[in-house]
């Protein structure tokens, strides 16, 4: 689709209601490209979130960050990146979702690390279904991406020849899967 | 009652940075105590393999006393523009194993002085990096004291009050990283 074919259908409202994340079939995680070459990325894998009236919000516990090092964790959590003993848990809420067709977009307001800044989250919508349980269900794919200082997430590293170890851009990811409240 | 763990990375007597965690020592917030660690000198050099088994009965010390401390104050002199190897090998011991070790969230604060012009401020600096990649939470304040010969009068005490001012802010500051005690109900 072109963006000016995009641009001429009309933006629909979310469904009204509450709609609660199946957390078993949802994922969130960020990426972020390491030593200027291949971006490392990590689920974040506890998290709760829900759409209500066309709001989402949500919040994840960032001690729940998987990574195959357990040196990596500690330092993920240490003051030097998330602070968990102080902030542990990451916030976002939004806006009203604007659905074109099958694209989304949320204004929002996310937390990292106690800072809250302005995000603009992009994605698809799917949906809604009726699931085999007899629940109505949609799911939206977003992402984002953040300049972490801005977070205060300020570690670095000089690479040898020069340069940075670790991008301040990171893309957070979030697959939601949606099921309306009885 | 908040307890601040006083580190040197001197060994010298009448190190002035010795005297320098003494005069903090003397300008504590309310609630506030500082005892100094005098351990340094017993750490042996890092050795992996010393490191398999029960640690060295120095280096328990140093991890208990980390451990025990609400907060540490490191004072340090500047040798080669960096950290004294003393010290950076006590802290390479303390450090282990890295995921669980007593510096983690611990709140520190580094200040240090040497006899040249610029107090140690580079050896401050990389103190610093080192204590943020072990996991602590480390103030963003530096105290570089130069000519520290000039700096203490016959009896070991500060004799500039802008010293003595800065100083103070910085372990009032440190103290204030403590978070507060859980009340527990009666």
């Amino acid at each position: 689709m072109t963006i000016t074919e995009q641009q001429e259908q009309t933006q629909t409202a979310i469904e009204t209601g509450t709609w609660t994340v199946d957390p078993v079939h949802s994922a969130l995680g960020f990426e972020v490209r390491y030593m200027g070459i291949a971006k490392f990325s990590a689920p974040v894998e506890e998290f709760e979130a829900a759409v209500v009236d066309g709001r989402l919000s949500g919040a994840a516990r960032i001690a729940s960050v998987e990574v195959k090092d357990e040196n990596l964790y500690a330092h993920l959590l240490s003051p030097e990146f998330f602070d968990a003993e102080r902030h542990p848990e990451i916030g976002l809420s939004t806006g009203e979702l604007v659905r074109r067709g099958d694209d989304v977009e949320l204004e929002g307001e996310l937390t990292i690390k106690g800072v809250t800044r302005p995000v603009t989250l992009r994605g698809t919508i799917t949906g809604p279904v009726a699931d085999p349980y007899g629940n109505p269900r949609y799911g939206l794919r977003l992402a984002t991406t953040i300049d972490r200082t801005e977070f205060g997430i300020e570690w670095n590293a000089d690479m040898p020849a020069g340069g940075k170890a670790l991008s301040n851009d990171v893309t957070l990811r979030a697959e939601l899967s949606l099921v309306q409240a009885a | 009652m908040t307890r601040i763990l006083g580190i040197s990375g001197s060994l010298r007597g009448g190190s002035h940075n010795a005297l320098l965690l003494r005069a903090a020592a003397e300008g504590l917030p309310a609630g506030a105590e500082l005892e100094v660690w005098r351990g340094l000198r017993e750490i042996p050099a890092y050795d992996e393999d010393l490191d398999r088994g029960p640690a060295p009965a120095a280096v328990s010390a140093l991890r208990e006393a980390v451990a025990a401390a609400d907060a540490v104050l490191f004072a340090t002199p500047e040798y080669n523009h960096s950290i004294p190897g003393a010290l950076k090998n006590a802290l390479d011991w303390a450090s282990r194993p890295l995921a669980t070790n007593p510096f983690r969230d611990k709140p520190v604060a580094v200040v240090g002085s040497s006899t040249g012009l610029f107090g140690a401020v580079w050896s401050q600096a990389e103190l610093r990096k080192v204590l943020a990649a072990m996991g602590a939470r480390v103030l963003d304040a530096e105290l570089a004291v130069g000519h520290a010969r000039d700096r203490f009068d016959a009896d070991g005490r500060l004799l500039d009050d802008d010293v003595r001012e800065a100083l103070d802010a910085i372990v009032t500051a440190l103290a204030a990283e403590v978070p507060a005690p859980i009340a527990i109900a009666a």
